[in-house]
């Protein structure tokens, strides 16, 4: 029976989309050596577009052998994740946002889809369109891996940003001999104040500070959680055998601080010169006013 | 990746011997995992709070160490289980100050602020397993404020 | 780290008399029984010898528990009513950091940045500002 027989030549959609992507490795790629997310990226030679098409198009095959084209996670995608990664980034790079970098991987399907239709022209049309579903699921998944990669990495590198931006807020200055001060600009929030309380402590060690002032001029406000900080880093402090002191209290924030029911169980004073001055008296430096009355 | 050999363990947690080896098996994985030394000092100081409440309240029972990853961050999980008594009121044994060891009180409430995740399950009469979790390679984040 | 570290042995810390001072150096992963074996110790030769303070350092403690916490301010105040006063020195960062958040800040526990700032505390009659518990300062 013909019937019988064509049912028996048809792999499954599957097989059939790796097999096309076998057969057209190399017009596939050389396609998408075109295309801006490959022509951009790959800017040494057309050749190295068309061979990282290339590996584009491998991985693809396997993923279809594998029986596995809606699984992002599939074995077949490992080999280009890097690749796609790269591709991500320096589109990233080139000012492009993350949707315009999507419709870029979506723009690699239809010139594929219109090779796979003339190539199957002859073949059942249920059987074509079963094979660019399959394909185009594929292609989907290709699209997601990538856009995975590109956000871990972006994510890795705003988290390496973030902490790079905590250690350079917190300067740890050693005024005196025994005396260090860490001025606080700007808003704390439990991450930044545990970098401050490690970089405090570090450098109590490190110079044999027997004073840490924490300067809170540049704070704009403090709520309970930040003096909740505060007073971590003194009691961490005080466990080390050192004393910290809190200076540069604004009126505002005193107020705010009463109003909180905040009582800091810490040595504080107005002002960072203040708490210098406390600190060298305490190590035996008075300080003496050379003109009365000028401060 | 690195070696599950070194990261992955079962304990014992029987006596006062066990618990000096559950904190040099935490400091050896958290370390191989890449752990910071603040965040390696908090989860081995947790983990010999939680072995010394399996021990002393459970009766003994063991520590399982894992490595656990979630969206490209790693991590470990340390399960401390007994067969003991259980704890009847758990709101109350998760409160600073409360005791029933003769200790400071600060064992299980202390252990959950030194962690990123704190689970714990436990039926009166048939035991209790404490499941901490700390995560790392990510920036400090908010620790819940107990 | 220490990832080779020697086999854990229960063992006794050494305790060396300087003058009217004891000195304890604590070192490493501490059993709970060499914790307990050294308050005891410490009682008895405080008593015995009439020191007046001791200097428990700590430098090399990698971890301080609520146990160890425990035992040292029990020492500071057993050691308080046999009328010697203690301080202990060199704690770490990372464990006084671990420390606070656990919950501990052993308030009557005096400190000192290192033995040396700790042996200069424990001469002095006077009890020094900059180290120690909270006080009322004098204005």
């Amino acid at each position: 029976m013909p019937e019988h027989e064509a049912d028996g030549q048809l792999a499954t959609p599957t097989h059939e989309v790796r097999d096309f992507l076998h057969r057209r490795r190399e017009q596939i790629a050389q396609r998408w050596a075109d295309e801006p997310l490959f022509r951009t990226v790959f800017t040494v030679s057309r050749d190295e577009a068309v061979e990282a098409g290339k590996a584009v198009v491998d991985a693809l095959a396997q993923v279809a052998d594998s029986d596995r084209v809606e699984d992002p996670d599939a074995a077949g995608f490992s080999g280009v994740r890097e690749q796609l990664a790269r591709m991500g980034a320096a589109r990233s790079r080139a000012g492009l946002s993350n949707t315009q970098v999507s419709s870029e991987l979506a723009a690699l399907r239809p010139p594929v889809e219109n090779m796979l239709a003339a190539d199957l022209e002859q073949a059942p049309p249920e059987h074509l369109r079963a094979c660019s579903t399959t394909l185009t699921v594929l292609m989907g998944t290709l699209r997601l891996v990538a856009m995975q990669t590109a956000l871990s990495e972006w994510q890795a590198l705003s988290d390496r940003q973030r902490m790079q931006l905590l250690e350079v807020a917190t300067p740890v200055i050693r005024l005196w001999d025994g005396i260090v001060a860490v001025p606080l600009i700007g808003t704390l929030d439990s991450a930044r104040s545990q970098v401050v309380m490690e970089t405090l402590l570090n450098a109590v060690v490190d110079q044999h500070a027997r004073f840490a002032i924490l300067d809170i001029t540049g704070v704009p406000t403090v709520d309970s959680l930040v003096a909740q900080h505060l007073m971590k880093t003194v009691a961490a402090a005080r466990l080390m055998g050192a004393e910290c002191i809190v200076s540069g209290i604004r009126p505002a924030i005193a107020q705010t601080m009463v109003h909180l029911g905040l009582d800091l169980d810490v040595l504080t004073r107005a002002s960072l010169s203040d708490a210098l001055g406390y600190a060298l008296h305490q190590l035996g430096a008075d300080i003496v006013n050379p003109g009365a009355g000028q401060r | 990746m690195h070696t599950a050999a070194g990261v992955e363990a079962c304990l014992p947690i029987r006596s006062d011997m066990d618990l000096v080896w559950v904190r040099q098996h935490v400091r050896q994985a958290a370390a191989l995992l890449g752990f910071g030394l603040v965040e390696q000092t908090k989860l081995i100081t947790a983990a010999s709070e939680l072995a010394r409440n399996t021990l002393v309240h459970g009766g003994g029972g063991q520590m399982e160490a894992t490595r656990v990853s979630s969206g490209g961050a790693q991590g470990l999980r340390l399960s401390f289980s007994d067969e003991g008594p259980g704890i009847a009121d758990l709101d109350l044994a998760l409160s600073d100050g409360y005791t029933s060891g003769g200790g400071l009180g600060m064992g299980l409430s202390g252990a959950r602020r030194l962690v990123h995740e704190f689970d714990i399950d436990s039926t009166p009469g048939a035991g209790t397993t404490v499941r901490v979790t700390c995560w790392v390679a990510q920036p400090p984040r908010p620790r819940e404020e107990a | 780290m220490s990832d080779a570290s020697p086999r854990p042995v229960p063992g006794q810390v050494p305790v060396l008399r300087l003058g009217d001072v004891l000195l304890v150096t604590l070192q490493g992963d501490l059993h709970d029984s060499t914790a307990q074996q050294l308050q005891q110790d410490l009682a008895e030769t405080i008593s015995r010898t009439g020191v007046r303070g001791v200097l428990i350092d700590i430098s090399g403690v990698e971890i301080v528990d609520s146990f160890l916490g425990r035992v040292l301010a029990e020492i500071a105040a057993q050691a308080k009513l046999l009328a010697a006063r203690t301080v202990v020195a060199g704690m770490r960062p990372a464990v006084a950091i671990t420390l606070v958040e656990l919950g501990l800040t052993l308030p009557g526990l005096s400190t000192a940045l290192s033995t040396e700032a700790g042996m200069r505390l424990l001469t002095q009659h006077s009890p020094v500002p900059g180290a120690g518990g909270p006080r009322q300062e004098s204005p």
